[in-house]
């Protein structure tokens, strides 16, 4: 392979990684945009989300092999039953954990998160063990070739998905009463309470919908990458960093931000050492937060009134 | 601070955790209970006793066994853990073991969980040693937890038996060995030093490395480093990944800019799977040949397609059927894959496999020396001669507490979903 | 405050003769080896406890310094032939100037980001561990670090090493107790409270964040140095974000602004996981470390919700509420 042919492959596959990133993150800007929470567990709801469609979809045995699954329905079933399957452990975890913290400390909702990102784990291991899995293609076939570079009909699904999800939620939140009220309560609270929106119900709703967000990354990229049980924190930590890098409540910065970050690493770990390749997720971190910085002090704001 | 006037409470409530944590702990003198009543629920068939001439029942003999049943490497260590509980059982179903004091001992088996984690190890080899008092001790599924208990198990004079595959584990820095600790498990080198001849076989002298950055992955690629200096291969890349990551296509794209002629793969299933799944998708045209990280079902499953042609060493076990009936394995291997299948249904693997050796090991102690810690060591160090085990056929010396090598590994290629033996004379031809 | 005081020093001696005398009422090595790491961790949730609960500051990397100062000693007395003393010394002083390096860029950022940035920093340092083989031994780890030796004295027992570990934590506990009574806790209380009220009355919160952060940071160096002399060998694996999760864990069990909570929470959480393993295992079926990782999540998100202050703190005020309400006379 040539170079050229090597950093169009690098980018290719930069793009399809960032598109997992960018739907992780557009459920943290989700969330934070409502809430004002960001959500530590975030990875597992993909986890959660692509292992339940293997469950469906394929023969599988649980708890250690005192449970096996032989169900093998079509595809686009399993698929649907593994997103409603995050979207019920995302309202639970909201329900039960989130909302009786809403008026703690940021410290504390950072903590509570990360305790049910640590419980959620264990549940998944506990059902599913520490083997990969694999899900289906969605499509069968050779990969494809486009200038140079290969790429998998699976990466085009990914893609193509993430694209989706991003119109999808764009026209929810502008054209739907749900998504304007979840807006309103992102901007003003108390305002919104004033209007008849149950902001508590809207924190609800957030959650949900960004656990299956999460959920349908976790599923189309598990035909590539398969499944396993520790996913969920890698994926919460580069979620997060592109949610950063485009700037925390904007979705189409968060995507922006998760192709970014997935180019960034992809050529990064070809071209100059793929054994760091996850410091330059933080790398990248580190240079977004020191540029905004720079930004805020040059307007002559301090970070803490800017809330940076 | 009216915190302070509650301090003492505060110490008191500590104290009594701690006292709380020493009071339900394991009963200090296990062995006082009748022997009968110890026996573990997987007996069906009651204690032989029956035969009137049969020998008496003594006290059982305690074993300690701690692997990794949970965290990165559970892996490796469920089917350790399993083969453990399954030849316990086995050997208690059959009356327990016959000590040189000419009665039948029932084996109690201790085992815990280390998480994959040294502390953890060294917090339960202490608590197998002080508390259960076991005399010997098989386990440490990965290297770290082995090394990390070395010093432990060394002041208290304990024999211990590890499955892990690091060198570290039994050789000193001066080359001798260490005196307490006896492995089970083939070094990486032998691994390697198979692989060097598949790739002479076909006259490679340009190949990719590409493994997990961990001990498992790092000491295979320092095997392989030294192999191919030998042989003046040139390593072209050389590359790693941390263990559960998802994607290498970077890696695998900087590799095919190089002109290696083969790929070598130090990865168990869990990323060794994507990563062939992705070499093929990416084209690829060179062979690739794993080590032996991939001697599981999983790899096959959950690669799928991609797992054709794929060629590792591996002990015997995955081929036994294939093994001509003249191999004095053979037996060994087959009676194992049925029992495992049997208890758990699912096939072995060879970390189980390492496991079983290193039991065995410890009844045959068992029955020459009984329960003196010293007494089984130097019949490790010593009697373990021709040791027909799984993993290979053991001959264990003071020199070498391994005791296997590289006439204990084949190569195998995985064809049509199986695993099909390759003969040395055929290296050349697969894939 | 006298009473206060008074009651105070008794607690001081009764900790103090508390810790003399454990080993000499625990019934074997295995539990002394259990009550070391107890003191380990807790020099290292003391840390923590000084930068999240006093000056309010989140740090999800508070392993990094641990493992700093692990394989600094380990690197000093292994490989420098430096004594055992002057290795942990100088491991704890250099992990202390780190952090401080670190802090200064770092300390800018506030709440999710800061988290974050421990986060990276943590997951940056385990990389180099890893791959930079020649100097740490790689992800096989460092072996055959050489025992503490002082006055002649080759701390190689298990017991020796439970005083050795126990002093420097009851020296650091002290000193933590002693910073929180002072101006620089009043100070740290106030930033906690309100930054931006703080420098109005003249406190530099940045100097102050980074020098506690310095010191939390030494304190895990030190505990660093003491676990790599304890078990004589480390490995990458045990310095990662994960641990760093557990030693917040820890915090939040016995209390974030709470030195005595400290010890609690290191106790609590490193009997209640040998609890599980012990207890059970015959109900988890050998799965117990899931069954300690649920436990452990569950706990924690139950301990923020319902008892944010932590076990000892909220303990303490249900006490005192009772002790109130069985007191006041009727009718008030």
């Amino acid at each position: 392979m040539s170079l050229t042919d090597q950093l169009v492959q690098f980018v290719a596959s930069g793009v399809t990684q960032g598109s997992i990133y960018a739907l992780i993150a557009l459920g943290f800007v989700t969330i934070y945009n409502v809430t004002g929470i960001v959500n530590f567990s975030q990875g597992e709801f993909a986890v959660i989300g692509g292992f339940v469609a293997i469950t469906v979809a394929h023969k599988i045995s649980l708890f250690r092999g005192n449970a096996q699954v032989a169900l093998e329905w079509p595809l686009p079933v399993a698929i649907l039953i593994g997103v409603a399957a995050a979207v019920v452990v995302g309202s639970l975890l909201y329900r039960l954990g989130i909302q009786p913290a809403r008026q703690a400390s940021t410290l504390s909702q950072i903590v509570v998160t990360i305790g049910a990102s640590i419980a959620l784990r264990g549940m998944i291991l506990l059902a599913w063990g520490t083997d990969p899995y694999r899900l289906t293609p969605f499509t069968s076939g050779a990969p494809l070739r486009l200038l140079g570079a290969v790429i998998t009909r699976q990466s085009l699904w990914v893609i193509a998905l993430t694209g989706l999800a991003v119109i999808a939620l764009y026209l929810f939140f502008q054209y739907t009463l749900t998504g304007k009220a979840l807006r309103a309560s992102s901007a003003n609270p108390n305002a919104a309470r004033l209007m008849g929106i149950n902001t508590n119900r809207m924190g609800l709703v957030a959650f949900a919908l960004s656990a299956g967000l999460g959920a349908v990354g976790g599923i189309v990229i598990a035909p590539i990458t398969f499944m396993t049980y520790d996913r969920g924190l890698m994926l919460a930590l580069k979620g997060f960093v592109a949610m950063i890098t485009g700037g925390l409540t904007n979705p189409f910065g968060a995507v922006l931000g998760g192709l970014l970050l997935g180019v960034v690493e992809s050529l990064a770990a070809g071209l100059l050492s793929p054994g760091y390749r996850d410091a330059f997720t933080f790398i990248v971190l580190f240079l977004v937060l020191l540029i905004r910085l720079g930004r805020m002090r040059r307007r002559g704001a301090t970070a803490a009134m800017a809330g940076l | 601070m009216s915190t302070k006037r509650f301090a003492p409470f505060t110490l008191l409530a500590a104290l009594a955790l701690v006292l709380a944590a020493c009071a339900p702990a394991a009963t200090p003198e296990p062995t006082q209970v009748p022997a009968p009543t110890q026996a573990p629920a997987a007996t069906e068939a009651p204690a032989p006793e029956p035969t009137a001439a049969g020998p008496e029942q003594g006290d059982p003999y305690l074993l300690g066994a701690f692997f990794s049943s949970t965290g990165p490497v559970s892996s490796l260590g469920v089917p350790e853990a399993n083969t453990a509980t399954m030849v316990v059982d086995q050997i208690n179903a059959a009356g327990g073991v016959l000590g040189p004091d000419g009665k039948l001992h029932l084996l109690e088996l201790k085992m815990y969980d280390d998480q994959s984690d040294a502390t953890i190890a060294v917090e339960v080899v202490k608590k197998l040693i002080e508390e259960d008092q076991v005399p010997v001790i098989v386990g440490g599924t990965g290297s770290p937890q082995s090394i990390g208990v070395i010093e432990t198990v060394t002041t208290a004079g304990t024999p211990f038996i590890s499955v892990a595959s690091s060198s570290k584990i039994v050789n000193k820095d001066d080359g001798s060995q260490n005196t307490w600790v006896f492995k089970t498990p083939q070094q990486n080198l032998p691994v390697a030093q198979v692989q060097l001849d598949w790739l002479t076989a076909h006259g490679f002298t340009k190949v990719a490395s590409l493994g997990v950055n961990n001990a498992f992955g790092g000491d295979s690629m320092a095997a392989l480093r030294t192999v191919t200096a030998e042989a003046g291969i040139e390593i072209v890349y050389e590359g790693t990944f941390e263990p559960g990551t998802t994607d290498f296509s970077a890696q695998l794209t900087s590799i095919a800019g190089t002109d290696a002629e083969a790929l070598v793969v130090h990865a168990t299933p869990g990323e060794g799977a994507p990563l062939t799944v992705q070499f093929r998708d990416l084209g690829l045209q060179i062979p690739i040949i794993h080590n032996h990280g991939i001697g599981n079902r999983a790899f096959i499953d959950t690669a799928g397609e991609a797992a054709e042609g794929v060629l590792f060493p591996i002990g015997k076990l995955l081929v036994a059927e294939q093994l001509p009936d003249s191999d004095p394995q053979k037996a060994t291997l087959l009676q194992y894959s049925a029992d495992y299948n049997a208890a758990y249904g699912s096939a072995p693997s060879t970390f189980g496999g390492h496991a079983w050796d290193g039991l065995m090991m410890v009844k045959a102690a068992f029955e020459a020396v009984g329960t003196d810690s010293a007494a089984i060591r130097d019949y490790l160090e010593t009697n373990v001669t021709n040791f027909v085990g799984i993993s290979g056929i053991f001959n264990i010396s003071a020199a070498d507490h391994t005791g296997i090598g590289k006439e204990s590994l084949v190569l195998v290629e995985i064809t049509g979903g199986n695993w099909v033996y390759v003969p040395p004379s055929d290296y050349a031809g697969v894939p | 405050m006298k009473a206060s005081a008074l009651s105070g020093r008794v607690a001081a001696v009764a900790l103090v003769a508390t810790v003399a005398l454990l080993p000499l009422l625990v019934r074997n090595n295995f539990q002394v080896f259990i009550l070391t790491l107890i003191g380990i961790y807790t020099m290292l949730t003391v840390g923590l406890s000084l930068v999240m609960g006093y000056a309010g500051q989140v740090s999800l990397g508070h392993a990094t310094f641990y493992g700093v100062g692990a394989y600094a000693t380990a690197l000093l007395s292994a490989r420098l032939g430096l004594p055992g003393w002057a290795a942990l010394a100088l491991a704890a002083l250099l992990t202390g100037l780190l952090a401080f390096a670190v802090g200064i860029p770092i300390f800018r950022l506030r709440g999710h980001y800061l988290a974050m940035a421990t986060l990276g920093l943590n997951v940056i340092f385990v990389l180099i561990l890893k791959n930079e083989s020649e100097l740490t031994g790689g992800p096989s780890g460092f072996t055959s670090i050489p025992p503490m030796k002082l006055a002649g004295v080759v701390f190689n027992s298990d017991a020796a090493m439970y005083y050795l570990v126990w002093i420097a934590a009851l020296g650091v506990l002290w000193l933590s107790f002693n910073i929180v009574r002072s101006r620089v806790g009043r100070a740290l209380r106030a930033i906690h409270a309100s930054e931006l009220g703080a420098e109005t009355l003249g406190v530099d919160a940045t100097v102050f964040k980074l020098k506690v952060f310095a010191l939390a940071a030494a304190y895990a160096g030190l505990a660093g140095g003491l676990y790599a002399q304890t078990i004589r060998f480390i490995s990458p694996s045990s310095f990662d974000v994960l641990f760093s999760i557990e030693l917040v864990t820890m915090s939040a069990v016995g209390g974030l602004a709470s030195v005595w909570g400290s010890i609690f929470g290191a106790a609590t959480v490193v009997l209640l996981a040998e609890f599980i393993r012990d207890q059970m295992n015959a109900l988890l079926a050998g799965a117990t470390g899931e069954g300690e990782i649920i436990i452990f999540g569950t706990l924690l998100v139950v301990i923020m919700v319902f008892m944010p202050e932590g076990l000892v703190v909220s303990g303490m005020k249900s006490f005192r509420r009772w002790q109130g309400r069985r007191r006041a006379p009727t009718g008030v």
